[in-house]
């Protein structure tokens, strides 16, 4: 009886996850075309070095080593939960430790000392984020749902860590008892969960069965859960770092995205041979220049936006931010994640997308016009999200479509048509300073 | 200042009447051509080209911006233009190798011309300097005025982040037996001096603080008596903010071509 219903939430649960995974995919697809098909070793390596091998997290140490902790326990703890699964298909209980001996005892002690260092490393994240006045944790844009969201991240994790735990000391307890040794074989070895094992002493035999049940029970109810929350959260992180690292950018970062679409204009204007209906391509005419919804966004700019969790390292480094503007590149990332997902609820009700924009609607012209292009946001993403190329296409969006830059902009840009300089000098006078 | 050895520097157009092939291109910039601190820059960075026998020419009246300011300002259309009209002149003289003593225009001519049919060997003017002395070329007086004295380096963004070189200038303090001591944010993670994305030419938005001011009191923190400096831009917000400390007679803010070229014996 139990084996179906385990089978029915966990189809359930696996159905829903799909179902929210196609729904990123989509929006996802709203996004222009960049292609990112090139380069295909170098990418593999950026991604196992960025992602899988957590290279930037350790720029921070603290930070760093306790996100490795918890990534390294959360991928180890999971191997676990091969087993979980299979034993609630097949009604089985810890089906595999006949076949694994004394490796069994070996992953499964493993496994507790992980969950023990996640529980300590997850506890110091709560502290960070609540006690300790870390800059980037109490900006403006975390206010609200993005602050919740933080904690209940921790919360889940700290919650599935002591449910494994306490499964593992009465399973423990169980095996000890007389009652037990049928079903609750003394396998595996418990070097933390045995400190908690004494607390049942004095416990009657199906009480203690009952604790463990429902443990084993809400831990993999709430792991279900919690890959279904992921959709609403933050934490997307754990599974788009991945393609994040691997569709980034790899040019230098200096070098800025180039315009086919200016470039065909640009030849019109300098050949006057051209033929301005012959050379124009079909695909750029119904396209803007610059971006002004995330539908001018390339798919990238918008898996960026869902993968971003939002930890601030780039805004802790923005020099605009730092110096009081309004200007975040986080904000940037969670603003181009809100729109998303509101026009995406817009598709999934059959609606037109409406009026709003990312550009005004989310994204103010103040927060644009202060960012000084110096790329520390892009180096100091852990996982190569890069929100100054969101910044870059739509200021081109403004000069190009609206020709509303700040005036002293529109002043340096006329000098540089008229003059070839950014200041209104002639051209001729170019060599003056070797005469002078 | 050495003024009357400029007077020497040919352009393109005068090197290829007379048949020559100049080694290098120094494409001067905007700042280096117009801005009176800059020039300054320019001047000195000849007279080490000077002085180590480089052959080399300025475009002069055919330099014009590389388009810069106004990619970042987010005008791709003029940054297009500018830039295939600087490819036309370059192209036209068969230019294959260029320096330059702003990380802007390097930038820009490294990364965003070949897209537009320029392809150059481009190097920042404390790349080719470092070459020019390990080659034995340029040669530096190691009992220099420098020696034993404090000088940090400012990494500009568009030769640090952007194109990965925080080796160079400071290789070429240490030729000075100067002692290099870092900011708290140097290289990877080194500040804007607040002039980059086009800022240098409107006001800041609304903050507490301007950006140079936040820098510059990083520099100072070191004790520094020099803050040197890769970028004609960066060089005017931090002179700017040393000033605003009321620090000028204290600390003296130089491109590092001006601190080789005070050095070198001649």
């Amino acid at each position: 009886m139990s084996n179906v219903i385990f089978t029915i939430i966990f189809f359930v649960a696996i159905g829903l996850f799909i179902r929210n995974t196609r729904r990123i995919i989509r929006n996802i697809k709203l996004g222009r075309k960049s292609d990112r098909s090139d380069q295909k070793i170098k990418r593999w390596k950026h991604m196992i070095r960025v992602a899988l091998g957590q290279s930037k997290m350790t720029v921070r140490p603290i930070a760093g080593l306790l996100h490795i902790i918890v990534y390294v326990g959360f991928i180890v703890i999971n191997i676990e939960l091969l087993e979980i699964v299979l034993d609630g298909f097949l009604g089985t209980h810890r089906v595999l430790s006949p076949y694994l001996g004394t490796t069994y005892d070996v992953l499964i002690a493993t496994f507790e000392i992980f969950a023990f260092l996640v529980i300590i490393a997850v506890t110091v994240f709560w502290l960070r984020r609540n006690a300790m006045r870390i800059r980037r944790f109490w900006k403006p844009e975390i206010k609200g749902w993005p602050k919740k969201d933080a904690d209940y991240i921790l919360y889940i994790e700290l919650v599935l860590m002591f449910l494994f735990l306490t499964m593992n000391a009465s399973d423990n307890w169980l095996q000890q008892h007389p009652d037990g040794q049928s079903y609750y074989t003394q396998v595996g070895h418990f070097p933390i969960s045995s400190w908690i094992t004494p607390i049942f002493d004095g416990m009657s035999y199906a009480a203690v069965v009952s604790i463990e049940r429902t443990s084993w029970w809400l831990h993999i109810i709430g792991i279900l859960a919690f890959l279904n929350y992921l959709y609403y959260s933050k934490h997307l992180h754990i599974l788009l770092a991945f393609p994040n690292t691997f569709y980034a950018n790899l040019n230098p970062l200096g070098k800025f995205s180039h315009s086919e679409a200016v470039a065909d204009e640009v030849k019109l204007m300098l050949d006057p041979s051209a033929d301005p209906y012959a050379s124009t391509p079909v695909e750029n005419e119904q396209q803007s220049f610059g971006a002004a919804d995330v539908k001018d966004l390339n798919w990238v700019q918008l898996m960026n936006a869902y993968s971003c969790t939002e930890c601030g390292r780039c805004t802790d480094v923005c020099p605009a931010n730092q110096t009081g503007k309004k200007l975040s590149p986080r904000k940037i990332m969670m603003d181009t994640r809100d729109r998303l997902e509101q026009a995406g609820k817009q598709l999934d009700q059959g609606l037109e997308m409406d009026n709003n924009t990312l550009l005004d609607n989310y994204i103010s012209r103040e927060e644009l016009w202060a960012c000084t292009t110096c790329n520390a946001c892009v180096e100091a993403c852990p996982i190569s999200i890069d929100p100054l190329s969101i910044i870059m296409d739509m200021r081109q969006y403004l000069v190009l479509e609206q020709s509303s830059a700040p005036t002293e902009l529109n002043a340096m840009m006329t000098n540089i048509e008229n003059n070839g300089a950014p200041w209104p000098f002639n051209q001729q006078d170019r060599l003056n300073w070797s005469k002078e | 200042m050495m003024d009357n050895t400029t007077n020497s520097v040919q352009t393109m157009a005068e090197m290829t009447q007379n048949g020559v092939s100049p080694e290098v291109l120094f494409w001067v910039g905007c700042a280096g051509s117009f801005d009176d601190r800059s020039k300054k820059i320019t001047k000195a960075f000849v007279e080490l080209l000077q002085s180590a026998n480089v052959s080399f020419a300025v475009l002069g009246p055919e330099e014009s911006c590389t388009g810069d300011p106004a990619k970042r300002s987010g005008n791709e259309f003029l940054f297009q233009m500018q830039a295939s009209t600087n490819i036309e002149v370059l192209n036209g003289y068969q230019v294959k190798k260029i320096v330059t003593a702003c990380p802007h225009c390097f930038n820009t001519l490294k990364n965003e011309y070949p897209q537009l049919g320029g392809q150059y060997e481009v190097l920042h003017h404390t790349q080719f300097l470092y070459q020019l002395i390990e080659e034995g070329r340029l040669k530096i007086d190691s009992k220099t005025e420098y020696k034993g004295k404090k000088i940090t380096f400012h990494d500009p963004c568009y030769l640090g982040r952007a194109n990965k070189e925080y080796d160079a200038p400071r290789a070429l303090i240490k030729k000075l037996n100067a002692e290099l001591v870092e900011m708290k944010s140097c290289k990877e993670k080194g500040l804007c001096c607040g002039a980059g994305g086009a800022q240098m030419f409107k006001d800041a938005e609304k903050g507490d603080k301007e950006i140079n001011i936040e820098r510059t009191e990083q520099a100072l923190e070191t004790n520094s008596e020099i803050i040197a400096a890769g970028c004609p831009f960066c060089n005017t917000m931090l002179h700017d903010g040393v000033t605003n400390k009321e620090k000028e007679s204290k600390v003296a803010v130089l491109d590092i071509s001006q601190l080789l070229a005070q050095t070198e014996s001649l």
